[in-house]
């Protein structure tokens, strides 16, 4: 194509949309691609969404009918066995009044989809069903411009934003990114239920258009490092779970049995009972933390989201994060094309807002914690039974004296190889993980 | 030669759910696209200019998001689009369907005289195939459905040439200009639009008219020019499986099994036959 562009994004997820909305208020001649036939398409069809990161980006998003599914009041965290398990819940009305939109639930496939408008009103122009399948490097090798799979699909642009989610192939092809090993990512599946609204808020006791998250921990996948997650949306629920890639290759496990397996669980079962399955969706996780995030610039580019590993496993925190760094990304390209200087030093402004932001400071506060909990199987097989036998016994009436109870549990705790040393020490370590 | 193309957004029919409770169809979560049959026209129309010259607009009737399929066209290479959108449309049959379409189509000829429609042979979600036709009559053109090929247009005699599907074959006929075709599916082959062309269709302004811009009698437009009801949609009822003989039993057995039912089927149907005939005979 003859015509070229100050800036070429690959990938119309929440990194690359807030790239280009932040661009194309300042006037910079902007190109998006998306392989999907509209932003969103590829995208997994759910997740939590941050109003402060947003709002950085747009304002106005809520006067802009921004698709919000349902506004979270409440979050609760599960620590599950087999076939039973601890609830313990967190709701606050400040969530539903002076702190709405805090966190709310989205549908990827029409929040991506009304994102990108934003962006494509501020005049951006945002190309959707094509691929970029390379980058265009100049005679020193700096990146200028991408290569679509499109006929006359040559796009020159002064600089390039990788974009383009956890599976980046570009960047790895380019040398940008190193390949991932397995135990440096995760594979989520996840279902999309559906259930009238109502029934939604009655089984979770919210109204109309409040909702109510949960994370889910324990054994729920066949013992391997794994979370799970349940959201509510308007007139649906989000169940999934993901799991790391090298504990799928050494437990043999499949996704879909598990998944399967989930949904029969006591807590989860009368939630979803009756409710309709409506997709079933793979995605990759970026979990490999903060040793994993490639350099993130050079020569005429930078990497964002995902892409740029940019995912805080814990909190389950991946949109705000590819929010906040395509923004940054964004700032850092417009200084350079004022000082028209487009190479990885006119592109440091992006590595400092980085550094200076809760982006890399979380990445690092968390840098620890994947290894630790990949290298302590016990918290997903031996201590949610033993907990779950602690409070069994506990709750039992049968006559036999609490004291009694509590040396029987130690004992099975023991015998288990769970003394109480072996747990505070374990609880040492998640804390030196996460401090 | 100015063509017009007219294309449906549809819902992806693959994925239609009727409720049974309701007996109308589930809309939530479905997608839409493009009536197939309409792109396949639209393309069609786009390489008749490219072989003879001239301009291809595109008209759809549809609510505001029906704007993605003309954007589709566009992407094909079609030069205008235009999209009718009123409430006052809403809940059209085929009759006030192809009167709104009808009634754009002569606004669109007053200005720059049209040659040549195209609609797809029928919609996929309604399967009905009387938009074509019924926008045809209106405007006095000859009609030519479920055409598979153009055989070529002869700018001279002002003529075109196709070729119809027709039962048990297919026929070659030659009529007048200017005339509307319904396309069958293989009228075209669809281009994946080179870079240039799709950001070119993304950035092109699609015009909105609605009742006002159209002209035209109110009373004959949307549900009110709708003399059609529905009484009743419902999905043909599922067949039952078929019958499974267990090889994880004797083998033998499961032959016979198979060989007895087989046969006892056979016998009645025979006897069914036979008797018919019989009775046939004796009146
Ligand atoms: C099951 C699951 C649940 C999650 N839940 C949450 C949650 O609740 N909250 C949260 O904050 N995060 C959540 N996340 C993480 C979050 O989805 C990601 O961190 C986020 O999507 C990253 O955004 P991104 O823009 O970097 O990448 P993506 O959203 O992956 O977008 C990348 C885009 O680039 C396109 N693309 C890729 N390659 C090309 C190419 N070569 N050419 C053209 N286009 C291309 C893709 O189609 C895609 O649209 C979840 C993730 C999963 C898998």
């Amino acid at each position: 194509m003859k015509e070229t562009f100050d800036v070429a994004i690959v990938g119309a997820g929440p990194a690359g949309i807030s790239a280009a909305c932040i661009l194309a208020d300042a006037g910079i001649r902007t190109i998006v691609f998306e392989r999907g036939e509209y932003p969103g398409a590829k995208n997994l069809s759910g997740g939590v969404l941050y109003g402060h990161n947003l709002a950085q980006i747009l304002p106005d998003y809520v006067e802009r009918h921004c698709p919000v599914e349902r506004n979270i009041v409440e979050s609760r965290v599960w620590y599950l066995s087999r076939e039973s398990g601890y609830n313990l819940g967190y709701r606050d009305s400040v969530f539903a009044a002076d702190r709405k939109y805090n966190a709310f639930t989205v549908g990827r496939a029409k929040f991506d989809r009304w994102y990108a408008e934003q962006a494509r009103m501020k005049g951006a122009l945002v190309v959707p069903s094509t691929v970029v399948v390379d980058l265009i490097r100049n005679g020193h090798g700096a990146v200028a411009g991408v290569v679509t799979g499109r006929t006359d699909g040559e796009v020159q642009a002064k600089i390039t934003l990788l974009a383009d989610g956890v599976n980046s192939p570009l960047a790895t092809r380019a040398g940008f990114r190193r390949e991932l090993a397995p135990e440096e990512v995760a594979l989520a599946v996840k279902e999309v239920i559906e259930l009238p609204g109502e029934v939604i808020s009655q089984r979770f006791c919210v109204s109309g258009t409040e909702g109510v998250t949960a994370e889910i921990l324990g054994e729920i996948a066949g013992g391997m490092d794994a979370v799970g997650f349940l959201y509510t949306n308007q007139s649906s629920l989000s169940l999934g779970l993901g799991a790391n890639l090298a504990d799928f290759a050494a437990f043999k496990l499949k996704p879909y049995e598990l998944i399967e397996a989930f949904k029969q669980h006591p807590m989860i079962a009368p939630l979803i009972s009756g409710g309709k399955t409506l997709e079933y969706t793979a995605h990759w996780l970026a979990e490999g933390g903060y040793d994993t995030i490639p350099h993130l610039y050079g020569d005429g580019y930078l990497i964002a989201g995902d892409s740029a590993m940019l995912f805080n496993a814990l909190h389950r925190e991946g949109n705000n994060l590819a929010m906040a760094s395509g923004k940054m990304a964004a700032e850092a390209i417009i200084e350079a094309v004022h000082r028209g200087n487009f190479s990885r030093k006119g592109l440091s402004g992006y590595g400092e807002r980085l550094a200076g932001s809760f982006i890399l400071k979380d990445m690092k506060k968390y840098r620890k914690f994947g290894r630790f909990l990949y290298q302590h199987k016990e918290i997903f097989d031996r201590l949610p039974a033993l907990s779950s036998f602690a409070a069994r016994e506990m709750l039992t009436v049968n006559g036999v004296a609490k004291n009694q109870k509590q040396r029987l549990i130690g004992r099975e705790f023991r015998r288990q190889g769970m003394s109480l040393f072996r747990l505070l020490r374990l609880l040492w370590q998640a804390w030196r993980a996460v401090k | 030669m100015h063509i017009i193309c007219c294309v449906k957004q549809v819902p992806d029919t693959t994925q239609v759910k009727i409720d049974p409770a309701t007996n109308t169809l589930v809309r939530t979560g479905v997608e839409s696209i493009c009536n197939p049959y309409d792109l396949v026209a639209a393309e069609a129309a786009v390489q008749l200019v490219e072989k003879y010259g001239g301009k291809v607009t595109v008209i759809s009737m549809g609510p505001p998001q029906a704007e993605s399929v003309l954007r589709e066209c566009l992407a094909l290479g079609a030069h205008e689009a235009i999209l009718l959108s009123d409430r006052a449309f809403g809940g059209a049959d085929t009759l006030a369907t192809s009167y709104t379409l009808s009634q754009a189509i002569s606004r669109i000829a007053a200005k720059d005289p049209v040659h040549l429609v195209i609609c797809g042979k029928q919609a996929v979600d309604g399967d009905t195939g009387q938009t074509g036709p019924g926008i045809a009559t209106r405007l006095g053109f000859n009609q030519f459905t479920y055409v598979s090929e153009i055989m070529g247009v002869d700018p001279e005699r002002n003529t075109i040439t196709v070729k119809r599907e027709i039962e048990g074959g297919a026929e070659v006929i030659e009529g007048k200009l200017p005339a509307l075709l319904t396309a069958e599916l293989e009228l075209s082959t669809i281009r994946y639009a080179s870079l240039p062309e799709l950001v070119r269709s993304l950035r092109q302004t699609v015009r909105v008219w609605g009742a006002k811009e159209l002209g035209g009698l109110p009373e004959r437009l949307g549900l009110k020019g709708s003399p059609t009801s529905v009484k009743e949609i419902f999905a043909p009822p599922v067949r039952g499986g078929g019958l499974v003989f267990d090889s994880g039993q004797n083998s033998e057995r499961v032959v016979k099994d198979f060989l007895d039912t087989f046969f006892e089927k056979e016998k009645r149907l025979l006897d069914g036959l036979l008797t018919k005939d019989g009775h046939a005979q004796e009146h």
